[in-house]
């Protein structure tokens, strides 16, 4: 089991945790460049793993009254409000809509050029609702752009909350995945602290509900996609932002995807967690950003925390013999 | 709604970052970005049980070194009392441990496995190794007092498990006073992953200092040399480990003096070191060494306390996760896997 990189460096996850010849690893690409923030997947994702309601609280963040991921919450929308700029309007390439001619075109101080996604075919526009979103300083160009990121636990390569979890209940499916046992889970929260990204939590309530005490996050929709089914969040998707498959084929796609944008002038884009030699040996949920990691709450340079770990425990050791060794001086050291 | 306002909002408290594209490079440590100036991190569900438990823990290991070595010795008094707080601080630290889980019921669930990177998962085995024989040792003393030269077989084989078993959890003792620094090591909080050189030190340093002031200050002067002197070096163990810890930190060293956590590590420090001089100061004077030992157990209670609490609060704070990250990055060295 324990291979050369298993605590740190590329592997193939289900690989190493000892399945032999396990199916192709499974993960999520969400292209936020196409991200409406319908927050449909958030919906089917609640509804599908009968996620609790934590109730309703207006935030003051935009149109986020979510918040975070957490317990209760498997997928979280952020919306990112960002003043633009004067660069000229960039096609997004939203599948199957082209850009509104003319209206909201939209632009970008950083990105270098994306303003709010259009709409899908046929949505009500959420953009023309918004007081402000259609706001202009009388030249045509909107004066803020939105950013919308459907955010989601990474399933990492080398995943903390699985490597610190005392019990077993966090173990790696076949699918390269990520997953609780809630009947294992003692509730220690010893995950929620290890996890870089801020995802696994331990479900405080609503009182009555199930698995209140125990960690909880996204399965990938283990359910389901042992079935051959998609998980709901990529079914319920209606823009193809969040697209679920064989990891490879969804690096390649994201490669292809975030070249051509970054050849259509959209400087800010970039790829998110698609790297097998970043701190965490790469995602299997990985992003297209429009803008830095932590503009939409991930941190830029994640790093698993048992990457250190063969040290923490030498340092542990040496204190722990000099602790042994101060005792015996104690003794040792005179007679009184 | 407008953009402005939004923006501010997005920005956290560190105000405006660098432009894309222009010259303005520079990152000002102080200032970044968050989304909402929210958590990128969870802090650990963890409440006060978490670092009583781990003070007790500390105090039973450095107890059950004090009562191995007089038990070689021949310092009865000072075996007794090693032995005794040994197993009344572990089973507070038992009981604290297992309160703060989510479901304690599933306790045991911690002995499904064994998984050496969970420090949590190594942790537990040492204190399955460690318990036995430091309760056994405890008892030994148990029957030894309450039965004085009894010649029945049992009470007899009690007694003489005494020393083997002394010996033995004097021997795991170590391992239950340091592996609780990896333990908040071995996460992504940033004030504790970045204390994970020293504060095994720290911690160790304070068991020392929390198990030789209570010693001395319940066993007769003319037997407490073996306590004092424990309890001085870890005094100045730990004072000299977490001052080189803070200085090692960088930024999420912050957190360890601001705030509630600050207050409880400069507690920890003057109570420590208060301690630590009284106990040199003592001599035959009871009172001195009964208020010395009061203080420096405090300080091994404030310095526990105060590293989880600031932990807590630099994983509450984008700051401390965003900053060191974003200069890796910006000083063109992230984090990456090298072949070798
Ligand atoms: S994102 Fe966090 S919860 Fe998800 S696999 Fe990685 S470490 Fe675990
Ligand atoms: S809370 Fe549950 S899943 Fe998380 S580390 Fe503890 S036992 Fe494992």
């Amino acid at each position: 089991m324990a291979g050369r990189n298993s605590l740190f460096g590329p592997v193939d996850p289900a690989q190493d945790a000892g399945y032999e010849a396990p199916p192709a690893r499974k993960g999520f690409f969400t292209d936020t460049s196409v991200c409406i923030g319908c927050k449909a997947c958030e919906v089917a994702c609640k509804e599908w793993n009968l996620l609790p309601d934590d109730g309703f609280d207006l935030l003051g963040s935009s149109y986020d009254n979510t918040g975070a991921l957490g317990a209760n919450t498997w997928r979280h929308v952020a919306f990112v409000e960002q003043p633009a700029g004067r660069v000229a309007p960039v096609s997004l390439g939203m599948p199957g809509v082209g850009p509104p001619a003319g209206a909201l075109a939209p632009s970008g101080a950083s990105a270098g050029g994306l303003g709010p996604p259009a709409p899908a075919e046929g949505a009500p526009n959420l953009l023309e609702a918004l007081d402000g979103g259609t706001e202009t300083e009388g030249d045509g160009h909107p004066d803020f752009r939105w950013l919308m990121s459907s955010n989601v636990c990474k399933h990492c390569t080398h995943a903390a909350c699985l490597d610190v979890c005392p019990t077993g209940a966090l173990f790696r499916t076949e699918f390269g995945t990520v997953v609780v046992q809630d009947d294992v889970c003692n509730g220690c929260g010893y995950c929620v602290a290890a996890c870089p990204f801020g995802v696994i939590e331990r479900r405080k309530g609503p009182a009555g509900a199930r698995n209140v005490g125990i960690a909880q996050k996204c399965t990938l929709c283990y359910d389901r996609i042992g079935d051959g089914l998609e998980p709901a969040c990529a079914k319920a998707c209606p823009t193809e932002s969040i697209q679920y498959g064989d990891l490879d084929e969804l690096r390649e796609r994201a490669d292809a995807r975030v070249r051509r944008l970054q050849d259509e002038g959209v400087e800010g884009a970039r790829l998110y967690g698609h790297d097998p030699h970043d701190g965490v040996s790469g995602t299997g949920a990985f992003f297209l950003l429009l803008d830095e990691p932590e503009v939409y709450g991930l941190p830029p340079d994640p790093v698993v925390t048992t990457r250190d770990l063969p040290q923490m425990f030498n340092r542990a050791g040496m204190a722990g013999l000099a602790l042994l060794a101060g005792a015996a001086l104690s003794f040792l050291g005179g007679r009184r | 709604m407008t953009g402005t306002t939004a923006d501010r909002d997005t920005r956290g408290r560190g105000g405006r970052r660098r432009t894309h594209g222009g010259e303005t490079a520079m990152v000002p440590p102080a200032e970044f970005t968050s989304y909402y100036g929210r958590p990128v991190v969870k802090p650990a569900p963890w409440t006060w049980e978490i670092p009583a438990y781990m003070f007790a823990g500390g105090l039973a290991a450095g107890s059950s070194l004090l009562g191995a070595g007089a038990d070689l010795a021949g310092h009865e008094a000072l075996r007794r009392s090693g032995r005794l707080t040994a197993l009344g601080a572990l089973g507070f630290s038992m009981a604290a441990l297992v309160s703060d889980l989510g479901r304690p019921e599933r306790f045991l669930n911690m002995m499904r496995t064994v998984k050496v990177t969970s420090p949590m998962s190594v942790g537990t085995w040492i204190l399955a190794l460690y318990g036995p024989p430091a309760g056994l040792a405890a008892a030994a003393e148990v029957a030894g007092m309450l039965l004085p030269g009894s010649k029945a077989a049992p009470v007899r084989l009690l007694v003489a498990a005494g020393r083997p078993a002394g010996l033995l959890a004097g021997l795991f003792a170590p391992p239950v006073a340091a592996y609780t620094a990896v333990l908040l090591s071995d996460t992504a909080t940033p004030s504790w992953h970045e204390a994970y050189r020293e504060l095994p030190f720290v911690f160790c340093g304070s068991a020392a200092a929390a198990a030789g002031g209570l010693a001395a200050a319940i066993v007769p002067p003319e037997q407490a040399g073996p306590a004092r002197r424990l309890a001085v070096g870890g005094a100045v163990a730990e004072a000299l480990a977490e001052h080189r810890m803070e200085r090692s930190m960088g930024i999420t060293a912050e957190p360890l003096r601001t705030g509630v956590p600050g207050r409880l590590m400069r507690a920890a420090r003057v109570l420590t070191l208060a301690g630590a001089a009284g106990t040199l100061l003592a001599g035959r004077s009871r009172a001195v060494a009964v208020a010395s030992g009061a203080a420096l157990l405090a300080g091994s209670v404030c310095t526990r306390f105060g590293v989880v609490r600031a932990g807590i609060a630099s994983a509450l704070d984008p700051r401390y996760t965003v900053v060191p990250q974003r200069e890796r990055v910006d000083r063109g060295e992230p984090v990456r896997h090298v072949a070798g």
